[in-house]
């Protein structure tokens, strides 16, 4: 029997009812993967020892009171910039790749407890600085819709896995909608939570006012069910917030009657593909029919939002990786006969060229003499982008609009032109700076058979609502299509 | 003002990065087209606007994350220098500083 596919509660059926072991699911899973890799090449590592272990555990156990494990046995992907003991945990860079972390994340931890069941470790952009998963320095990821194309990024690795089948959920992360952003070009689900809601320890920074992780899913239901076990408050976490966790699996079906939907009609112009537009157009409409009711509003300085995203993500990123300097973990250039040698040399042998870059501008907007100009002024634009959102969630619940400008673009296609690359964030950094959550739902597939994908983002804390949208919209409208490279036989 | 190879050589001193003569060249015409692209942001009037410093929401700001300050078990120095490319004597060894 074939596992692939499924959803995590026919998962967990089938496990109850025996006709699934977690072994036979994660030995399925790491097969998958594993023969999967060389064509879509998501995976950096798998746990095979570890992953079987625990599966074995949890069927011995089986007859046991699971103490309300909602993820027991189901096999799920984490990307490789989330910290798992022992684990290496490369962030997709050269400068990590020989490191194993002494200590899980939060949320790694929170899943185990909750029983799933970890296959591995997923490619990524490096240090999550990347828009296609091309700047990863172990290859990058092919969608597996077309796998001339790229998957989107930075989660690239993540989104691949779950679309192809391999597993039904992973973790990811986004700082200007590197979840959202690879799960409307792999046809997927994906959330980017509140900031603060889903706790960044063991999350490596890359820009903490802006980091957090995401969930990729096949179904808004899968996505709840993750959210629901790695959500809340974490004292390792500052940023955390005291917020309670709602009931988010048991809250999707209710009915979204009445739901007022904005629509930024501005931000439907220049640059966005037509045939995007279309689709994410026509879903919107959908959702009339749903007891939606569409309302007009505006987000005046959305359009900036690149410009704002790449001077604060990249200031902060200056900061967040003046760590890696080769002195007490990760790779250590050689022949270096001094310290500030040794700082250089391993600095320049371990980045690849996107992460020197954004070093570089962070770096050059915190200057002396640029500061005002650029990061201050970045900031005040940051203040005007959030209340943009406070005004528009007076007049509307959530907010739609696509993903992103374009379906999935060719491998090499924008990689010598790192402002084009950067602009495919265009949806999505508004989310991350304002800390509001936002997901990506697949309304469609284009002419050439990608998938495109609509997004809501909605006020602070608003994630239940945000999946009640989804689920609506999938329960009317399911999205059934599939793509080429899968780890199902199934039709 | 636009950006200039000896601008970017400066940047990578500041930032620990030691790049070649290629890179350079490639860099800095990247760099001054993004810093280019920015500037967009002088367009707006912000003279009365408050920067935002950091990604807090409300709910955010007023939990309090404080906590006592006592001493807790932590990695511990084993552990600690288990990852470090060289380690002596409970150490993290590095080259000379001078």
């Amino acid at each position: 029997m074939d596992f692939f596919d499924t959803d995590i509660e026919s998962l967990r059926s089938h496990l109850a009812a025996g006709e699934a072991t977690a072994r036979a699911l994660t030995q399925g899973a790491l097969d998958a993967a594993e023969s999967l890799n060389e064509t879509l090449n998501a995976f950096l590592q798998l746990d095979r020892a570890g992953a079987l272990r625990r599966a074995d555990e949890i069927d011995a156990a089986a007859s046991a009171d699971e103490g309300g494990q909602t993820l027991r046995g189901v096999p799920l992907a984490i990307k490789d910039n989330i910290c798992t003991r022992g684990l290496q945990t490369s962030c997709g860079s050269r400068i990590l790749a020989p490191y194993h972390p002494p200590y899980n994340a939060t949320a790694i931890e929170r899943l185990k407890a909750a029983g799933a069941v970890i296959i591995g470790k997923t490619n990524c952009d490096e240090f999550a600085m990347g828009s296609s998963n091309e700047n990863s320095a172990f290859g990058p990821v092919r969608n597996p819709w077309d796998t001339s194309r790229v998957p989107g990024g930075s989660s690239g690795g993540s989104a691949a896995a779950v679309a192809a089948g391999i597993v039904p959920a992973a973790l990811g992360s986004e700082t200007g909608g590197s979840v959202r952003q690879p799960a409307a070009l792999c046809g997927i689900y994906g959330l980017k939570p509140t900031y603060g809601r889903i706790s960044r320890y063991g999350l490596v920074a890359f820009a903490s006012s802006l980091d957090q992780i995401g969930i990729f899913g096949r179904t808004p239901r899968d996505i709840a069910s993750v959210l629901s076990v790695i959500a809340g408050r974490d004292e390792n976490d500052a940023t955390t917030a005291n917020v309670p966790v709602p009931d988010y699996p048991g809250e999707i079906a209710s009915d979204i009657n009445g739901t007022r939907i904005g629509v930024p009609r501005e931000l439907f112009g220049a640059g966005l593909d037509e045939e995007v537009r279309a689709s994410v157009e026509r879903a919107i409409e959908a959702y009339r029919e749903l007891g939606a009711e569409i309302v007009d509003i505006e987000l005046p300085h959305a359009k900036y939002c690149i410009a704002v995203y790449y001077i604060i993500a990249t200031a902060e990123a200056s900061s967040n990786l003046a760590r890696y300097d080769g002195a007490r973990y990760g790779f250590r250039a050689e022949d270096t006969p001094t310290l500030r040698e040794m700082y250089r040399k391993t600095r320049d042998e371990g980045f690849g060229a996107e992460v020197k870059r954004r070093i570089m501008l962070g770096t050059y907007v915190l200057s002396s003499g640029y500061y005002e100009a650029y990061y201050r002024k970045a900031q005040q634009v940051r203040t005007l982008i959030k209340q943009d959102f406070q005004k528009a969630f007076e007049k509307c619940d959530a907010i739609a609009t696509p993903t992103t400008p374009t379906t999935a673009f060719l491998l090499g296609e924008k990689t010598d032109d790192p402002l084009a690359m950067y602009l495919n964030d265009i949806y999505t950094c508004t989310a991350n700076l304002a800390g509001i959550p936002g997901i990506s739902l697949p309304c469609g597939l284009s002419q050439e058979g990608l998938p495109i994908g609509l997004q809501f983002v909605g006020p602070h804390w608003s994630e239940s609502s945000l999946l009640k949208l989804a689920h609506a919209y999938t329960e009317a409208h399911p999205f059934t299509a599939r793509p080429k490279v899968r780890a199902s036989q199934k039709s | 003002m636009p950006i200039t190879e000896s601008d970017i050589e400066k940047i990578a001193q500041l930032a620990h990065l030691e790049i070649t003569e290629e890179e350079k060249r490639a860099f800095t015409p990247q760099i001054a087209d993004i810093v280019a692209y920015v500037e967009q942001l002088n367009e707006i009037d912000t003279s009365d606007v408050e920067p935002a410093t950091g990604g807090l929401t409300a709910e955010g700001e007023a939990t309090d994350s404080a906590r006592d300050d006592m001493a807790r078990p932590s990695l511990g120095q084993q552990t600690a220098l288990d990852q470090a490319p060289d380690a002596a004597s409970g150490h993290f060894r590095v080259p000379k500083v001078l």
